[in-house]
């Protein structure tokens, strides 16, 4: 190899490459499209262009009856439909102030503890998807998660589309067998936990390709208000569970898992480890719940017969610690059976916004793991 | 640590798996020790066929009690109102003068029209119906050749006994006769014949 400087630097005329990454491609998760600027393989300018998956939900939402769109709200993301219902739910409850009965609280905490799982375990797979592990990970992921998916089956109706908060409760007692179920899912799921982690956490591969990439400094996040595992990963402790202590979160004793520098690999690192967290405040929630009401009489004539529910006027805005981040609800009520302006708070649409930011100065293929590390979810970035 | 040991072990949990996922991999893991890896999780769909939960929910049905042309369903049209994606048609039964017709003491719907392919099976017809009339069947293979016409389930197609609702759904099939026999009793105390 002696051709080395055969030719001088200056005569190689180079020129930037405009390249689509998407809306057709395995690794966007969905339907997005990023307009990525190279040189050679180095990004210098990405536009993430988004709205393909556009359904008009809020303003759907305005249409219908206050009950009507807790279905739509699955569909937002649609990994986590439990954590929809919750804060939509939350958000309602807020409004008319209704108060939600001890053991629906329980089953609440159940439910988006759960939920949590299903979300972490599946990005943590399909990330390792777009490293090029190609489905070994997201299998064994997709494997535990199929358990949780037949406890919600068992109990709402439906393994993804659950639709099983109402207003002021939960729409139907937990079925016989339920709390068995979820213990034995619970207490395996450490086990798994240490497989996947023996599997992935010490890879030399994957520590290779994740660290020290995509860092998301501190400031950039906070200032860019990125929530969630994302803004943890870079060492800010917020966790709304913490902060606001809705529904019965304050009694119960977990950490928040905190990154260092917020790089890819710390954003799977934190994940891991919150579910480890989950999995403690499940032990605690399934051993303690009590019996009792479900939902409260005002609840079960709410969703009986949906038109007599006009909340009295105002503005109320419920939010939660969804697994993406915060996810809150805004509605407004002119006093009427629909809302007269509902909006959404995305966790993964506002964590989009600086992708940019983490890209710049990286190759193709660390853009396309960055991406998988922010956790998107189409259906809730476009609404 | 030497390098490549993190990725050794990993291949070490890849084989693990592989070997359990057979038979005699199985009996094989517990003879060496390791125990508490169940490897079969997959299905051969269509020829093994999981039994979904009791609360599954796909498509709803009208109920009718004995024979098919006494139906529970009155046509009051609430379940049209509340379907969010409006996937109900309702029309009621009624004569020349424009007047309901009653059979069986109610009013009945001439057409109940549901779409198959808008219906997103999130039980709010259900759950409001005042008559306990339409329940949630599981019966999810409702694939169609054409797009259209046969995504349309007519009355008669809706129509299923209150003995299959009983069959498939016990627990809430008892719920709601319980139900249905208080209200009987309630009407029946409240105008004596």
């Amino acid at each position: 190899m002696h051709s080395r400087n055969v030719m001088p630097e200056q005569a190689l005329e180079t020129q930037l490459l405009e390249l689509n990454i998407g809306p057709q491609h395995p690794s966007t998760h969905g339907v997005f499209r990023m307009e990525v600027v190279l040189d050679g393989e180095n990004v210098v300018k990405l536009k993430p262009v988004m709205g393909y998956l556009h359904r008009n939900h809020e303003q759907l939402a305005e249409d219908m009856t206050y009950i009507g769109s807790m279905p739509f709200t699955d569909r937002l993301d649609y990994f986590c439909a439990m954590t929809n219902n919750l804060a939509y739910a939350i958000a309602v409850e807020k409004l008319v102030g209704l108060d939600v009965p001890e053991r629906a609280q329980y089953i609440r905490v159940i439910m988006s503890e759960l939920t949590r799982l299903v979300n972490h375990t599946a990005v943590t797979g399909f990330l390792l998807n777009d490293l090029g592990a190609f489905f070994t990970p997201t299998l064994y992921a997709f494997r535990e998660r199929e358990k949780i998916l037949d406890l919600f089956e068992a109990a709402s109706g439906s393994r993804m589309m659950c639709n099983y908060m109402r207003f002021g409760g939960v729409r139907e007692d937990l079925p016989d067998g339920f709390l068995e179920g979820a213990c034995e899912v619970v207490d395996y799921y450490p086990k798994f936990l240490d497989e996947f982690e023996k599997l992935l956490t010490e890879n030399e591969i994957l520590r290779a390709r994740t660290q020290r990439v995509g860092i998301l400094p501190k400031e950039l996040a906070v200032s860019a208000s990125v929530t969630g595992p994302m803004l943890r990963a870079s060492g800010v402790n917020y966790d709304i569970r913490k902060v606001d202590r809705y529904s019965i979160y304050d009694r119960f004793d977990f950490k928040i898992p905190l990154g260092s520098i917020g790089d890819v690999y710390d954003r799977y690192y934190v994940r891991i480890l919150e579910m480890r967290e989950s999995v403690k405040i499940l032990d605690k929630v399934l051993r303690d719940i009590p019996s009792g009401e479900y939902l409260s009489p005002r609840g079960k004539a709410i969703s009986k017969a949906p038109r007599t529910f006009k909340p009295p006027k105002g503005e109320a805005y419920g939010r939660i610690e969804s697994p993406k981040g915060e996810l809150g609800f805004y509605l407004v009520s002119d006093g009427s059976v629909n809302p007269y302006r509902y909006h959404v708070r995305p966790p993964s649409f506002i964590n989009l916004t600086i992708l940019e930011d983490m890209c710049l100065g990286h190759k193709v293929a660390d853009a396309v793991i960055i991406l998988g590390s922010v956790d998107i979810v189409m259906g809730e970035v476009d609404r | 640590m030497i390098p490549g040991q993190g990725l050794l072990k990993g291949l070490a949990v890849t084989l693990t798996n592989f070997v359990a996922s057979y038979p005699w991999g199985q009996r094989l893991l517990k003879l060496i020790g390791i125990n508490g890896i169940s490897g079969m999780f997959t299905v051969e769909y269509p020829e093994q066929q999981v039994k979904p939960a009791e609360r599954f929910r796909y498509f709803p049905f009208l109920v009718y009690d004995g024979t098919p042309d006494n139906l529970r369903c009155v046509a009051c049209k609430i379940c049209e109102q509340e379907c969010p994606p409006q996937c109900i048609y309702i029309e009621m039964e009624k004569d020349e003068q424009g007047r309901p017709v009653k059979q069986h003491g109610r009013t009945l719907p001439k057409r109940f029209d549901i779409d198959v392919s808008v219906c997103m099976s999130c039980r709010i017809c259900v759950d409001v119906c005042p008559f306990d009339a339409i329940e949630m069947d599981n019966d999810f293979e409702l694939g169609a050749y054409d797009r259209f016409q046969s995504l349309v389930f007519e009355k008669d197609k809706l129509l299923k006994s209150a003995e299959y609702f009983a069959q498939i759904k016990p627990t809430e099939a008892a719920e709601v006769n319980a139900r249905l026999a208080a209200k009987a009793k309630k009407t029946a105390t409240d105008k004596p014949v």
